[in-house]
C-alpha cells in the first residue's frame, strides 16, 4: 500500500524528518508513538501533501505510484484520507454538504452515515464552527466514512475526547479500517479488508478498538524500535521515553535527551 | 466617488405603454429580471409592480389590505402623500435627489394596511431597456400598525441598455408593531450609473429586515440607506452580499441610528472583489440605552481589486453595547488544504469557500430567487478570477 523511502522533510529551513523508511502493507494498521515534537504529525502532513512540508530527499510510493510531489487532492482521489486534529472552520459551508463532497462524485447516504456517529443534528451547521473536541472527531470520522479511503491517517484520534465518545470513535475507526458491516457473516468478517491505517497515539486508547499490527517510535525525526504496539505502549508507560532515548543513544552512539526536541508539530 | 454628469442621460422620451402580460419579454430579458428577483412567469400571488424606462407599466394588488400603486397615481389620490413624500430624504440633498424631484418618472407606493399580513413577497421590478436614458423613480413603502410586508425589489437593465442611469428615492415607514422585509437585488450593466437615496423610520416594536444582493458588474453605484429607530423595542437588520468584478465601482453601506431604548441594530456585509473597487461603510449610532448593535464587514480580495471597509460606531450613552468586526483578506490556505484533503482540487476548494462566504442567510426568500442567486454565485466561480 505505502512505501516510504529515506524521507527527509523540512519545515522552512529546519529539517524535521531525517530519513524515514516505512512500509505499510495492504490491510495493515501501523501505530506511531513518540514524544511531542518528534515529527509524527509532520510525517502525516507530508504523506497528505500539505504545502508547508518540503520533501528534500527520498520518496513516497503509494499503490506503486510515486506521489512524493503529487498535489493533495490527487492523493485524496487515489484513496488517502486524513482525520485532522484542528480543522479550520469554513463559514457558510454546511457539514452535510462537505460530507457529500467527500464522496468525490459517488452517491453518499449522508443521513445514514451521520446517524452512525450521532451527528445528524450537526449536518446543517457550518463545518467545525464551535465544535467541541469530541464533535470535531465525529465530524472527521463522518467525512472519512463518506470518503472511504484505502489508507487512513489518524492524528491522535483520542485527543480531546471523553470516554463515551472514545468508544464511538474507536468503533468507527475500526469499521473504517476493517470494513466490517454490522451483522455480516463470519466468512466475510474473516476476509481481511484492504484498508490500511497509520495512527499517531499518545495514550494508546485507540489500541483497545483497532487491530494494530505493528508499531514504531519516532524520535527526533527518525523511526526506531519496531515492535508490537501494545508492547511499545507498555514499555513507554513503565519507563517513559527517557528509557527509549538511552536505548537509541546506545544504538547510534549519539547523545540525545528530551530537551533537544523542539515542538515542531 | 466619481462624478456623474446627469446631462449625459435623457430624462425624457422613453414612455412605455401598460403591460398586462409579461410573456412579451424576451427570454433574455426574463432571465435578467429573474436574476433581479422578479419571476415574471410565476407572478406573485400578493402583488406586483413594474416600471419600465420612464413609465409605470404594471400594477397589481390581489390581497386584502395591500395597496400597490404607481407613485404618481398615489400622489394624486392621496393629496400628495404629505406624511410620506420627501419626509425622510431631503430633496435638496444632491443633484440626484433634485433630478428625481424635478422630473419624476414614477416608482411605487406600496402599503400594507393595519393588521394585514402579506406573507408572500410583493414583486417589484424597475427595468431599463433603452440606451442613454436616466430613470428617476420615487418609492414609498408604508407598513401600518401590526402589519407585515415583504417586498422583493429588483432593478435591472436589459442587455442593450447601454449608458443608462438609475436614480431612485425610497422612503420606508414601519409603524408600531409592523414588520417589513425588503429584499433588493441589483442586476445592472458594466456601464450603468446608479444613485439610490433611501431612508426609513421605525416606530415602537417595529422590525425592518433588509437584504441586498449585487452580484453583477455595475459601472458606478453609490448608496448609503439610513434607518432611524424612533420607537422603543424596534429592530433593524441589514444583510448585504456584494461582488465587484473588474470595472465595478461600488460605494455603499448602511446607517442605523438608534434613538429609543431597547433597540437592536445589526449590519452584516460580505463583499468580494475580483478586480473592482468596493467601499463598504457601516454606521451604528445610539442616542439612547439600552441599545445593542453589531456591525460586520468582511471582505475577500481575489485576483486584484480594492476593498475599503469603514465601520463606525458612535454613542455618548453609558451602558450602550455596540461592536464591530471587520476583515479584509484572502482565503486562508488552511481552508483550501482542508478541502483538498477531501479530494477537491484548488479551484473547487476556492469556489466552495467563496460560495460559503457569500451565503448570508436571508429570511423569507422564495425558492426560485434563492436558486437564481445561487446560480449567479456558481457562475462567478466559473470566471477566471477564481
Amino acid at each position: 500500500m505505502l512505501e516510504i523511502k529515506n524521507l527527509h522533510v523540512n519545515i522552512g529551513d529546519k529539517e524535521v524528518l531525517k530519513g524515514i523508511d516505512l512500509i505499510i502493507e495492504d490491510g495493515e494498521t501501523f501505530i506511531l508513538f513518540g514524544p511531542n515534537g518528534s515529527g509524527k504529525t509532520t510525517l502525516l502532513m507530508t504523506l497528505m501533501g500539505f504545502g508547508n512540508y518540503t520533501v528534500t530527499e527520498g520518496q513516497i510510493i503509494y499503490k506503486g505510484q510515486d506521489i512524493t510531489y503529487a498535489p493533495m487532492y490527487e492523493r485524496a482521489r487515489l484513496g488517502i484520507g486524513m482525520s485532522f486534529q484542528r480543522p479550520p472552520t469554513i463559514h457558510g459551508l454546511k457539514t452535510g454538504h462537505l460530507v457529500k463532497m467527500c464522496g468525490q462524485g459517488r452517491e453518499v447516504d449522508v443521513e445514514g452515515l451521520a446517524k452512525k456517529v450521532n451527528f445528524s443534528s450537526f449536518l446543517e451547521r457550518d463545518i467545525n464552527a464551535g465544535f467541541s473536541g469530541g464533535e470535531i472527531k465525529r465530524s472527521e470520522m463522518l467525512q472519512l466514512m463518506a470518503q472511504r479511503p484505502d489508507l487512513v491517517l489518524f492524528d491522535e484520534p483520542e485527543s480531546g475526547v471523553d470516554l463515551e465518545n472514545m468508544a464511538l470513535i474507536g468503533k468507527t475507526a475500526r469499521n473504517l479500517l476493517d470494513g466490517l458491516v454490522e451483522g455480516c457473516t463470519m466468512k466475510k468478517a474473516m476476509k481481511r479488508s484492504n484498508t490500511s491505517g497509520l495512527i499517531i497515539t499518545h495514550t494508546g486508547h485507540i489500541l483497545e478498538y483497532v487491530n494494530a499490527d505493528r508499531g514504531q517510535v519516532m524520535y527526533n525525526g527518525k523511526l526506531c524500535c519496531e515492535a508490537n504496539p501494545r508492547d511499545i505502549l507498555d514499555h513507554i508507560s513503565k519507563h517513559g521515553y527517557q528509557e527509549c532515548l538511552r536505548c537509541l543513544s546506545a544504538e547510534t552512539g549519539e547523545i540525545l535527551d528530551l530537551s533537544s526536541f523542539n515542538e515542531a508539530s | 466617488m466619481k462624478k456623474i454628469d446627469l446631462s449625459q442621460y435623457r430624462a425624457e422620451g422613453a414612455t412605455e405603454a401598460a403591460i398586462e402580460d409579461f410573456s412579451g419579454f424576451s427570454a433574455e430579458d426574463k432571465e435578467r429580471m429573474l436574476f433581479a428577483g422578479i419571476d415574471v412567469d410565476n407572478p406573485s400571488q400578493s402583488g406586483a409592480f413594474m416600471h419600465l424606462n420612464h413609465s409605470g407599466v404594471h400594477c397589481k394588488a390581489q390581497q386584502e389590505g395591500l395597496e400597490v400603486m404607481d407613485i404618481k397615481e398615489a400622489l394624486e389620490k392621496f393629496d400628495g402623500l404629505p406624511d410620506y413624500y420627501w419626509q425622510l430624504v431631503d430633496k435638496d440633498k444632491d443633484e440626484f435627489t433634485k433630478a428625481a424631484d424635478e422630473n419624476l418618472h414614477g416608482g411605487y407606493f406600496i402599503r400594507a394596511k393595519a393588521g394585514a399580513k402579506i406573507t408572500e413577497p410583493v414583486q417589484s421590478c424597475l427595468f431599463i431597456d433603452k440606451a442613454g436614458i436616466s430613470q428617476n423613480v420615487h418609492n414609498i413603502v408604508v407598513v401600518e400598525e401590526g402589519a407585515e410586508l415583504h417586498i422583493i425589489s429588483g432593478c435591472a437593465t436589459a442587455h442593450g441598455a447601454k449608458e443608462s442611469a438609475h436614480l431612485g428615492i425610497s422612503e420606508f415607514y414601519v409603524h408600531k408593531g409592523g414588520k417589513l422585509t425588503f429584499t433588493m437585488i441589483h442586476n445592472w450593466s458594466v456601464d450603468t450609473a446608479v444613485r439610490p437615496r433611501s431612508a426609513g423610520v421605525l416606530e415602537e416594536d417595529a422590525v425592518f429586515l433588509s437584504n441586498y444582493v449585487l452580484l453583477k458588474p455595475v459601472k458606478d453605484l453609490q448608496m448609503y440607506p439610513k434607518l432611524t429607530l424612533k420607537g422603543e423595542n424596534s429592530v433593524a437588520r441589514f444583510n448585504s452580499v456584494i461582488v465587484a468584478p473588474e470595472g465595478s465601482y461600488i460605494d455603499c453601506g448602511n446607517r442605523i441610528e438608534m434613538q429609543a431604548p431597547n433597540t437592536r441594530a445589526e449590519i452584516i456585509a460580505r463583499t468580494l472583489t475580483t478586480g473592482g473597487t468596493i467601499i463598504n461603510r457601516g454606521y451604528i449610532g445610539a442616542e439612547s440605552v439600552p441599545a445593542r448593535g453589531h456591525l460586520e464587514c468582511k471582505g475577500l480580495i481575489l485576483g486584484g481589486g480594492r476593498i475599503h471597509a469603514i465601520p463606525e460606531l458612535d454613542s455618548d450613552q453609558d451602558g450602550v453595547e455596540l461592536s464591530h468586526e471587520a476583515a479584509v483578506g484572502k482565503i486562508a490556505q488552511e481552508e483550501i488544504e482542508y478541502l483538498m484533503a477531501r479530494g477537491l482540487d484548488e479551484d473547487e476548494a476556492t469556489s466552495t469557500i467563496v460560495r460559503g462566504f457569500l451565503n448570508v442567510e436571508m429570511e423569507g426568500l422564495p425558492k426560485e430567487l434563492q436558486q437564481a442567486i445561487e446560480k449567479q454565485i456558481d457562475e462567478l466561480d466559473a470566471s477566471d478570477a477564481m
